[in-house]
């Protein structure tokens, strides 16, 4: 297994006395919650990806910004690396502890800090929940529109991390469309507020780049969001189609009619099969593929898109068009495509969530090739679809105590994404590099454009101490695992050591 | 009045298509030209924002004439374009497919150009409600301070691999790398429109702007001009018509959102008012400026232009108060003035000069534009 931090390739390490260090701790902090002994440490030792463990060597469970910053100090002092942790629900090992490092986990920062329903804002703490921002700007009629799955779990500082996406972002935007400010603290122990309550800042836009850094420039402390008018009312359409690139055209065909639906989804066979059988949605099992379109906004536009929508679906040849007849059957046709990971589950022992993004018009060539790739290495594979943005989520289905099927599951997986890459799209849409992508990563992007992204890391975290490992492959990596592309039997950087 | 289908203007007969000319390999050669002399290159696309920041003194370096609609697909969402290409032109290809630049960008001249666009970050009086030029920004292609031609982002409305460069460059005027190439994403136009005027008090303005926004109304635009309130709304006839009927007030000249837009206003005006001309950025609910002067709100409250003879350093100090920041904007110097731009924290001035470092060690792209050094 190639993932897991490995020195020779990602870089040495420093070699921590654990016992010296935690005596240090502890005498500086000593209200601190620091976890060392291994029953406590092994709730920490994966993140929503765990197929990947790694017990860290200390955690830190900080209550206050004051001890946040004296341990960021100590460890910056003493060269000790810092994994910083949400919720740990991120789905690409963004969390995934080190062995020599310290897990900064900040889900006791969990407090609203104020709804401001005049501004339409939230001011949050790192460790609130995803959805109990809305639930709290709900007596306001105002939310906050990114939904990422695991909403009831997820925290807005990993959210911010990771960019969260969910199933309305091609109308209302990730998370970096959504925010308005963050506070910082740099490695080197300075509070910074990147973005303001106006809606630009001087200078460069440090807002952007921070979003989705996973980690890697500056722990987040404090986050500001918009919030936004409920829509008036939404109406869900659920169409049938037996043969998926016909559903796949219908989602062109309903952006072409000058729609932008609030979500625009899409699941295959096996998908919708493992979902019927899991929450009774009412989904047409025989159907090789369905499309399910939430339009929202104010009733009379809502009313003439869904004809729009209606007649368009018709004409892209949907075997059955049903409109949810109210919020419940809504929220039904809703509840199998929310429960589809869980519910593909249920026919496996266990699954891998991939996360590739696609020009739209790839999507039959891209099925295809996954299609191919699990008749070839004889794993099945369930499509679940944010269609309208391109976004794929394949669920590859394996047996991870089946001796080398976790391995070839990845290996499919990898497989799916340098598809997703060839055609012109990216290895990952909302999920992260983590650790999980970080080979893939060398597909991407060329030994020059990775140099690029070091520059940045080294401009906010000169020693590599927040999350080394995470996002960006070192060239040596990319050099011995990534998929680079070898012209002639010439490396790139062949002045790069080999080890 | 409801307008139906006509928020651009139609396609001139016989509009000719954008001119295909890739320049990269030059505009490289260039590049790695100023690096080995030592060189400062001053950027420019069209010339149109010379205004908006620092002089540079260096070797104009320009990307006019590096054009073409590199890939466009209008049911992708998505549309990709070379640095040098005139923003309208971008604009006419985008209406004719019935599509728009959501972020509604201003030109201040028909030479604007699409790089030039991405790089001062500049957006119109739908940001508050459509979003801002970087929210736009699917993917660049920069070069580089070692004269590399490289990628980032990409033609897929969601990627999170890697920083996010591309939404870096928004507003970095240049000094961080050349933009050679930008995909954006690019949405329906709305299929109806309205402008309304209503006579109220600013602070009765404001007053109903807080409560409409709390409400899923069509608003695309807020403006108070010191007398009126003037409303953009759109979306499908049916919302449009309704919020109309409901909003009452006088149907006013479309024309005026792209005057706004334009600062083509008569309060933009050196012969309408000789006081110096303030950008203020803050958050929509701060409080009118307690300060002499005469102000033209956008923006819903986020965005009031300002004029007054009220010393700098007392703007910078009341914008922060209130949680925003102030920009000198002085429409007649089209090489820009000393000190346009807040001055930032030493913490923040530091981490750019390191980022600036970084991704421009020699100092060749636009130096000093955004700050001394910078």
């Amino acid at each position: 297994m190639n993932i897991l931090f490995d020195e020779r390739l990602d870089g040495t390490l420093p070699a921590i006395d654990k016992d010296a260090l935690v005596t240090h701790l502890t005498a500086h902090l000593p209200g601190m919650t620091l976890l060392h002994r291994e029953e406590d440490l092994r709730p920490f030792e994966c993140d929503g990806l765990s197929a990947y463990r790694v017990l860290p060597m200390l955690v830190a469970l900080p209550d206050t910004l004051e001890q946040v910053e004296a341990l960021l100090g100590i460890c910056h002092a003493q060269g000790v690396p810092v994994v910083t942790r949400g919720a740990g629900t991120g789905l690409s090992g963004g969390a995934l502890p080190l062995e020599k490092g310290v897990l900064l986990v900040m889900s006791r920062f969990s407090r609203i800090l104020d709804i401001d329903p005049e501004a339409r804002t939230a001011r949050l703490q790192p460790g609130v929940r995803n959805l109990a921002i809305s639930e709290a700007a709900a007596p306001y009629g105002l939310y906050y529109a990114p939904d990422p799955s695991s909403q009831i779990a997820c925290s807005i500082g990993g959210n911010v991390a990771e960019n969260a996406g969910g199933v309305h972002c091609l109308k209302y935007g990730l998370t970096v469309h959504n925010v308005l400010a963050v506070n910082i603290l740099t490695i080197e122990g300075e509070h910074i507020t990147l973005g303001s309550e106006a809606l630009d800042a001087p200078g460069f836009d440090l807002l952007a780049l921070f979003t989705g850094s996973e980690g890697m420039l500056g722990v987040i402390t404090e986050i500001t969001v918009k919030l936004l008018p409920k829509p008036e009312v939404a109406k869900v359409l659920m169409a049938s189609f037996d043969d998926v690139e016909k559903a796949g055209k219908a989602v062109g065909d309903i952006i072409a009619a000058g729609i932008i639906p609030g979500g625009l989804e899409m699941m295959d066979k096996l998908a919708i099969q493992a979902a019927e059988d899991f929450v009774k949605a009412g989904y047409p099992v025989d159907a090789d593929a369905i499309l399910l379109c939430e339009l929202d906004g104010v009733e009379a536009d809502v009313h003439d898109d869904c004809e729009t929508v209606r007649s368009v679906l018709e004409a892209a040849g949907a075997t059955d068009i049903r409109l949810a007849r109210d919020d419940a059957e809504r929220a039904t046709f809703w509840a199998g495509r929310k429960a589809a990971f869980p519910a593909v589950g249920r026919m496996a022992p266990d699954y891998y969530c991939m996360d590739g993004t696609i020009p739209r018009r790839e999507l039959p060539r891209v099925l295809k090739g996954i299609a191919d790739l699990s008749a070839t290495h004889g794993l099945r594979v369930a499509n679940v679809f944010h269609a309208g943005d391109g976004n794929m989520h394949p669920l590859i289905l394996f047996d991870a105590n089946a001796p080398g099927e976790l391995a070839l599951a990845e290996e499919v997986g990898g497989k799916i994404l340098e598809l997703c890459v060839e055609v012109g799209g990216s290895i990952t849409g909302e999920h992260g590099v983590g650790r999980e992508k970080i080979n893939q990563m060398c597909a991407q992007f060329n030994p020059d454009e990775i140099t690029v992204f070091h520059a940045v890391k080294t401009a906010f975290d000169p020693h590599g101490l927040l999350n080394p490992g995470k996002n960006i492959p070192t060239l040596a990596r990319c050099a011995e695992f990534g998929a680079m592309h070898v012209h002639q039997g010439q490396l790139p950087h062949p002045e790069l050591p080999r080890f | 009045m409801t307008h139906l289908h006509n928020q651009q203007p139609a396609p001139a007969p016989g509009s000719q298509p954008v001119a295909d000319h890739d320049l990269s390999d030059a505009l490289l050669e260039r590049v790695r030209q100023a690096v080995q002399d030592n060189t400062p290159l001053r950027l420019v696309g069209g010339g149109s924002k010379g205004f908006y920041g620092r002089p540079v003194v260096g070797e104009t370096f320009s990307l006019a004439a590096h054009t073409g609609i590199v890939h466009y697909d209008p049911v992708e969402l998505v549309v990709t374009v070379r640095a040098g290409t005139r923003l309208a032109d971008l604009q006419q290809t985008l209406a004719e497919a019935g599509q728009q630049l959501a972020f509604e960008p201003p030109h201040f001249a028909d030479t604007s150009t699409v790089g030039g666009m991405v790089a001062c970050g500049i957006s119109g009086p739908r940001r508050p409600w459509g979003g801002s030029v970087r929210d736009f920004v699917l993917g660049t292609r920069l070069i580089t301070h070692d004269g590399k031609r490289l990628h980032f982002g990409g033609e897929v409305m969601k990627n999170v691999a890697g920083y996010d460069l591309s939404r870096l460059m928004v507003g970095a005027q240049g000094t961080l790398g050349v933009i050679d190439e930008v995909s954006f994403k690019v949405l329906p136009l709305p299929a109806a429109s309205a402008t309304l005027r209503l006579e109220m008090s600013r602070d009765t303005a404001m007053a109903r702007l807080a409560e409409w926004g709390r409400e899923p109304l069509p608003i695309t635009g807020a403006a108070h001009d010191g007398e009126a309130l003037h409303i953009r709304l759109e979306g499908g006839p049916g919302s449009v018509a309704d919020t109309q009927a409901r909003l009452g007030g006088e149907p006013d000249d479309v024309d005026f959102w792209q005057r706004l837009r334009e600062l083509d206003l008569a309060f933009f005006s050196r012969r309408h008012d000789s006081r110096p001309l303030w950008r203020l950025s803050l958050p929509h609910r701060a409080p009118a400026v307690p300060l002499d002067g005469d102000e033209l709100v956008d923006w819903a409250g986020a965005q009031r232009w300002w004029r007054s003879d009220t010393p700098a350093e007392t703007v910078r100090r009341h914008a922060a108060r209130v949680g925003g920041h102030a920009t000198r904007i002085d429409l007649d110097q089209s090489h820009g003035i000393e000190t346009p731009f807040t001055p930032l924290s030493p913490v923040l001035a530091k981490y750019h000069h390191r980022l600036k470092a970084e991704l421009d060690p020699h100092g060749i792209f636009n130096p000093g534009r955004l700050y001394e050094g910078l």
